[in-house]
């Protein structure tokens, strides 16, 4: 037998139904491996062996009465964006350092209840804004194919966990492209939902209107199995969507003859050179050959996305971080003089620098006076671009393109200059704005580090996404390769 | 659009930031910067567009009935406060 780290989620989950091993076993080997290569990745901010152990003892309990569900027994890792009961939970920020949360958000609660073994919480850009995994209070985490370069962001911490097997599957959020980006630069098979599949509850908030909790995992068939289990109505987050989630495995298999691809003429055409591009033409390529079709499609407006975002996540963002005032929370100043300097030492010690950059944004396009110059006209684009992606899904099923305009960058390489760092998410901001479900799948390197190829559906299209996604990984092994250092 | 260290004072008021002078002027320049990329909005033509607040058309705020649903479980919640008295919640003195 393979040595577990090196199989997939769904392979792990027929070991344990065979019996082949134990949950505690196989928590056993994650554990060790967190405690063997975590030191040099950084992909933990929280580790929990005796819970994880606890855990894996219950689920075995579960498997030997008969009582286990489809994911009972699984080790995971949470993006440390997630509330975990009685568990650390801090956003990557020192405003929440101290914060121990006392409830669950209904993705973790949900898992718990498949009884899902929780390994730790991953490190993340601070309250999600970054990516490159560079912001965050605990450090930057390393990409496992180059400790030197960035995993990505924010979701950095879960995709280096995953990336390394030092965790088989875990949670991230995508506010504009915190999943696909990340895993795209190590790697992995990432998927952002449909805006409202999946419950914000729980998970801290960024910007209300684009954030969007999915899974970063090593193949599709992986992606979907967690998903099943994620998605779903949730009374608590009152933009959940009420309506039933498909059986996302039953259509993995669906053959793609036919399927019409939409290649979006502006992101072709935009900031690549014809080397870069390779990886993503050489994947279209494949699936000509597996019987689809591609299209050329245009998004005239899609070039605003970044701008759009720009205005929209900080607006949202000054709004959603104003809870944190000292008080009932979260970071205190030492000796606050009186409650203004509480507020503003509290909020001025306890968040980074990006945080506190996208905070003034935010506040000055909302300020008397630029509210419609800014936040307003940013609200009308996104229309425009909501409706050409609409457009676009009437010709097509899905869309492709690359995820990321470069491949992962070193460490410290663009902290500098924000804006140049706010183009890493050109091709995946579009997807936020308009709600859609967009994944990310390995289809290549470039001198030695992963491309990712982009898909992006129409509203509630996951199950399509997935096939699309999973077509191409049983006829391509670049989803299995893995960094020789954790093999 | 620029924005002078004196702006930036202002938004950090606004916005309940304490800032050193350091960081006001690494801010004037990086903002300044950000509203540049943002002013690429002005190109588009939205006239007679209707704002989008919510990336689900069509969509409709769902209510509930009002009852009560949660539990009082404030000793748990104040755990995490950093001054707490008798339930209440401890700030420096707003009235003298």
């Amino acid at each position: 037998m393979a040595e577990l780290h090196t199989l997939t989620l769904a392979e792990l989950a027929a070991g344990l139904k065979s019996r082949a091993f134990s949950s505690v076993e196989l928590t056993r080997h994650f554990l060790s491996r967190i405690e063997k290569f975590d030191a040099e990745l950084n992909a933990f901010i929280t580790v929990t062996p005796e819970l994880a152990l606890a855990q894996a003892a219950d689920a075995d309990m579960r498997i030997a009465t008969g009582t286990a569900s489809r994911l009972t027994g699984l080790p995971l890792a949470h993006k440390d964006i997630f509330c975990t009961d009685g568990v650390l939970t801090t956003c990557a920020s020192k405003m929440l350092s101290n914060f121990i949360s006392p409830y669950d958000a209904t993705v973790v609660g949900r898992l718990k209840q498949e009884g899902m073994v929780m390994l730790g919480k991953t490190n993340m850009d601070e309250f999600a804004m970054g990516s490159s995994n560079e912001t965050s209070f605990y450090g930057a985490v390393k990409n496992p194919w180059d400790l030197a370069k960035v995993p990505g962001g924010s979701s950095g911490g879960s995709a280096a966990a995953v990336a390394a097997r030092i965790a088989p599957v875990a949670t991230g959020t995508d506010t504009g492209g915190s999943i696909r980006q990340p895993a795209a630069l190590t790697s992995l098979t990432g998927i952002k939902p449909t805006y409202g599949r999946v419950s914000r509850y729980g998970m801290i908030a960024f910007a209300s209107s684009l954030d969007q909790g999915g899974v970063m995992g090593l193949s599709a068939e992986d992606a979907a199995l967690l998903l099943q289990s994620m998605a779903g109505f949730d009374e608590r987050d009152s933009t959940s969507v009420d309506m039933p989630v498909p059986d996302y495995a039953a259509t993995l298999n669906q053959s793609l003859k036919g399927l019409k691809i939409g290649l979006v003429k502006e992101f072709f055409e935009q900031g690549l050179s014809e080397e870069n591009i390779k990886p993503v033409k050489e994947a279209l390529t494949v699936y000509e050959q597996l019987g689809a079709q591609l299209v050329e499609v245009s998004l005239p407006n899609l070039p605003l996305s970044v701008p759009t975002y720009y205005v929209v996540a900080p607006a949202e963002c000054s709004s959603n971080l104003s809870r944190f005032d000292g008080v009932r929370f979260g970071y205190r100043c030492e000796s606050p003089r009186d409650l203004m300097d509480l507020y503003t030492r509290s909020r001025g010690e306890g968040f980074g620098s990006e945080v506190k950059r996208r905070i003034m944004t935010g506040t000055y396009v909302l300020s008397a006076g630029y509210y419609d110059a800014y936040y307003l006209r940013a609200q009308k684009i996104r229309r425009l671009i909501t409706e050409e992606f609409a457009a676009a899904f009437q010709k097509v099923d899905v869309l492709m393109c690359p995820t990321s305009p470069t491949t992962a960058f070193d460490i410290g390489a663009k902290v500098d200059d924000p804006v140049t760092m706010y183009l890493n998410d050109i091709y995946t901001i579009g997807a936020n704005l308009a709600g859609l479900p967009a994944m990310s799948i390995p289809c290549g390197f470039l001198a030695g580090l992963p491309v990712g190829l982009q898909i992006i559906a129409g509203h509630f299209a996951e199950a399509k996404l997935l096939n699309v996604a999973h077509g191409y990984q049983q006829v391509t092994d670049w989803h299995k390769r893995m960094p020789e250092r954790y093999a | 659009m620029s924005l002078t260290r004196e702006n930036i004072a202002a938004i950090a008021h606004l916005a309940r930031l304490a800032i050193t002078e350091d960081e006001s002027a690494a801010y004037a320049g990086s903002l300044s910067k950000i509203l540049h990329l943002v002013e690429q909005l002005n190109v588009a033509n939205v006239a007679a567009i209707e704002p989008m607040s919510h990336p689900l058309t069509g969509m409709v705020q769902r209510l509930r009935e009002d009852q009560v649903t949660a539990t009082d479980e404030h000793e748990k919640f104040q755990r995490n406060a950093a001054k707490v008295s008798d339930g209440l919640y401890l700030v420096p003195k707003v009235i003298e």
